[in-house]
């Protein structure tokens, strides 16, 4: 029956337009937040990112959906972030839900002293005090990850380096003259750039880092901190991205079957239009 | 199933007659509705206007939600969009909706717009059908454009100081103007206040009178088809027309499938690409207004880019201003310029066609060069793509008298299932 055969081909190019969008549609949220799928945030399988020197290509990896790596990331923020920065948007009480933390180790582990799980995320430090020691208030993080994108975050962690010209004596590749101090330096070890001459160019440009003194982790470590660290702003700067991936399975194959039956009625009808 | 002619309706007893003696419900249903005749040859491009209608209807509802949380001003429109976001129950899925919705509108209304250049609907006597519609469009602008400015996020500030500034370019009272739609010496407090006052009171009640006006205007001329072919002019025995269906229930049993198809896309926007890449949410609206800190590119959200490009393609800001002012009036001019015979592109000549695939070609091609930072390639394919569009529309008399159309079929061309 060529007419059988005809809508089959009209379904299968909706059908297909269909899965055209939605693919779409993905890829773009794939290049937003960046190949979640691609890596697993484990140190071991991955080799360091700075083996490649091209600093800016270096991607992020991280995963929302990795609560170990979440919860990693909390403590991260914890022992090296809240110094400076506040996730002013952020209750304590919200991360031990989404990241399942039970109330007591939240306050025990997490929690600064004095401070309630419903109280919102905020830095001690005061912003006058700040202002003087840096120059400016550090900023918010609640939401860098989705103003700055978790890539550039990754970066921005990984490419500080000794500057002796500098007050803070650290200087940054992704955001030269930042006013932020190396603070992680601890961890990575201290390193300085080596530059090359750039072909054509007059300028010299940046080849690599030279490990001058180590850190008490390893490369592979200290790209895992990173990482965990990136992917708890990821996660604070949406917290209902959670909810959204979980929930919109459901929601659009109840709106498929929907289609399919609401395409069966007017099947029905059309049944007398000739 | 056969459905009851409109005409012959008895009148209705009990609580229905009772409403009918009062108000006229049967007979608004059986005019609008069941007695209302459309052209049976409907194709995919025709779903557009309902979800339209849909889509209309799912932004005023997730606008009333939020319009319960957001608080305007310079220092609380930030803070309650993303208290929004993160503690209202469902906020960020009602939030999502709403900016998802905004793009959304657009696709639909482009595409619905394009059906009209297809098939030749805005030709007479669907001038003014035609012309309301593009005042639904422009309504949809404005609307749009203060509602990107109401989250208060950077793009927000900088966005509104560009668009706003462009009335500035207009001789004579440009400065004065701009300072009177400011309310203020810049982008600031009075000036979000007064966008969220158009944005949830006037804008809306335009752009619901514009829409009945258009469905009224649609139902004196009747809807044009594929084929652009009066079926009024065909009329049988029963006094409708041969190759008219009530509208209800085949077209909204149609429709509810068109509208379930759209939902199910949009769903996976709003839950798994709610920022589509960038392009319906821009990242840097995720950090506050700051009127010290310009961001590196200031663009508008997509569907403006294609006029925000002829804007720019145009090195003086008044020409370029005028430009896109221009490139926008083309759209009314559209029933005068256009002299085929026909209306369908599917009776068209060679000479139509090619030439509808060049104006398609250069408005996406506008709208992505838009997006882009005003250098090197992209100034060169901006201005291509702008001298093409205006090409389109300049040479219309002329281009669409040339062509050769084919002869049109006495009735429409229709396949039963």
């Amino acid at each position: 029956m060529p007419i059988e055969i005809g809508r089959a081909g009209k379904t299968s190019s909706v059908l297909a337009a269909l899965l055209l969008v939605s693919s779409g549609a993905l890829a773009a949220e794939a290049a937003e937040t960046t190949n979640a799928e691609a890596a697993k945030p484990t140190a071991a399988e991955k080799t360091p990112e700075s083996e490649s020197t091209d600093w800016q290509t270096w991607t992020a990896g991280t995963s929302v959906s990795n609560t170990a790596s979440l919860q990693r990331g909390a403590r991260n923020f914890v022992a090296y972030c809240i110094g400076c920065h506040s996730l002013r948007f952020v209750r304590w009480s919200r991360i031990g839900e989404d990241l399942h933390i039970p109330v007591a180790e939240l306050q025990q582990a997490l929690i600064p002293p004095g401070d309630k799980p419903a109280d919102y995320i905020l830095t001690s430090m005061p912003a006058k005090d700040a202002e003087v020691w840096f120059g400016k208030q550090p900023p918010d993080l609640s939401l860098m990850a989705r103003e700055r994108g978790v890539n550039h975050l990754f970066q921005f962690l990984k490419t500080f380096y000794v500057d002796p010209s500098k007050p803070t004596g650290a200087n940054n590749l992704f955001l030269p003259n930042a006013a932020m101090p190396d603070v992680v330096s601890s961890l990575e070890g201290l390193k300085k750039p080596v530059y090359k001459s750039a072909p054509g160019k007059g300028e010299q440009e940046f080849d690599h880092f030279e490990q001058i003194a180590p850190g008490s982790m390893s490369a592979a470590e200290y790209d895992a901190f990173v990482r965990d660290t990136v992917n708890f702003l990821d996660y604070v700067g949406e917290p209902s991205q959670l909810q959204r991936h979980s929930m919109g399975i459901w929601v659009v194959l109840f709106l498929l079957v929907f289609t399919w039956l609401a395409w069966l009625m007017k099947q029905e009808y059309w049944k007398d239009v000739h | 199933m056969a459905v009851q002619p409109a005409s012959a309706a008895a009148p209705k007893k009990g609580f229905l007659g009772w409403l009918d003696k009062r108000l006229p419900v049967t007979e608004f249903i059986e005019s609008q509705l069941t007695g209302y005749y459309a052209p049976k040859n409907f194709n995919f491009w025709y779903f557009f206007g309902f979800i339209a209608l849909a889509v209309l209807v799912m932004q005023l509802l997730t606008g009333i939600f939020l319009t319960m949380f957001y608080k305007p001003g310079d220092t609380t429109s930030f803070e309650s969009v993303e208290y929004i976001m993160r503690e209202v129950d469902f906020g960020w899925l009602i939030r999502y909706m709403h900016s998802t919705g905004a793009s959304a509108f657009f696709v639909v209304v482009y595409l619905h717009m394009f059906r009209a250049f297809l098939y030749g609907s805005y030709k007479a006597p669907r001038e003014l059908l035609w012309i309301i519609g593009m005042l639904v469009y422009l309504a949809l602008m404005a609307e749009a454009f203060m509602g990107y400015v109401l989250p208060w996020g950077n793009m927000s500030f900088w966005g509104a100081q560009v668009i706003v500034n462009l009335f500035g370019t207009i001789p004579v009272i440009g400065p004065g103007l701009v300072e009177w739609i400011r309310g203020d010496y810049a982008i600031a407090d009075a000036t979000l206040n007064r966008f969220f006052a158009l944005h949830v009171v006037a804008v809306p009640l335009i752009l619901l009178a514009l829409v009945g006006l258009h469905l009224v205007a649609l139902r004196r001329t009747g809807s044009n088809n594929p084929d652009g072919i009066e079926i009024k002019a065909k009329v049988g025995p029963d006094g409708h027309p041969i190759d008219g269906i009530p509208f209800h229930p085949y077209y909204t049993v149609k429709d509810t499938v068109g509208i379930a198809a759209f939902l199910v896309i949009f769903a996976i926007v709003v839950f798994y690409a709610p920022t589509f890449g960038g392009l319906f949410l821009e990242s840097a609206n995720f950090g506050p207004a700051d009127p010290v800190s310009t961001p590196p590119d200031i663009t508008p959200v997509w569907y403006f880019t294609p006029f925000y490009a002829i804007l720019r393609a145009i090195p003086d800001q008044r020409l370029g201003a005028l430009a896109m002012l221009l490139a926008i009036v083309a759209f009314f001019l559209l029933p005068w310029l256009d002299r085929s015979p026909v209306r369908s592109i599917r009776y068209k000549g060679w000479i139509a066609k090619v030439a509808l695939g060049v104006f398609a070609i250069s408005f996406v091609g506008l709208g992505f060069m838009g997006m882009r930072p005003p250098e090197g390639i992209y100034v060169v394919l901006g201005r291509t793509f702008g001298a093409l569009y205006f090409l389109f529309w300049i040479g219309m008399p002329w281009w669409s008298r040339w062509d050769s159309p084919k002869p049109v079929p006495e009735r429409v061309v229709y396949h039963a299932h």
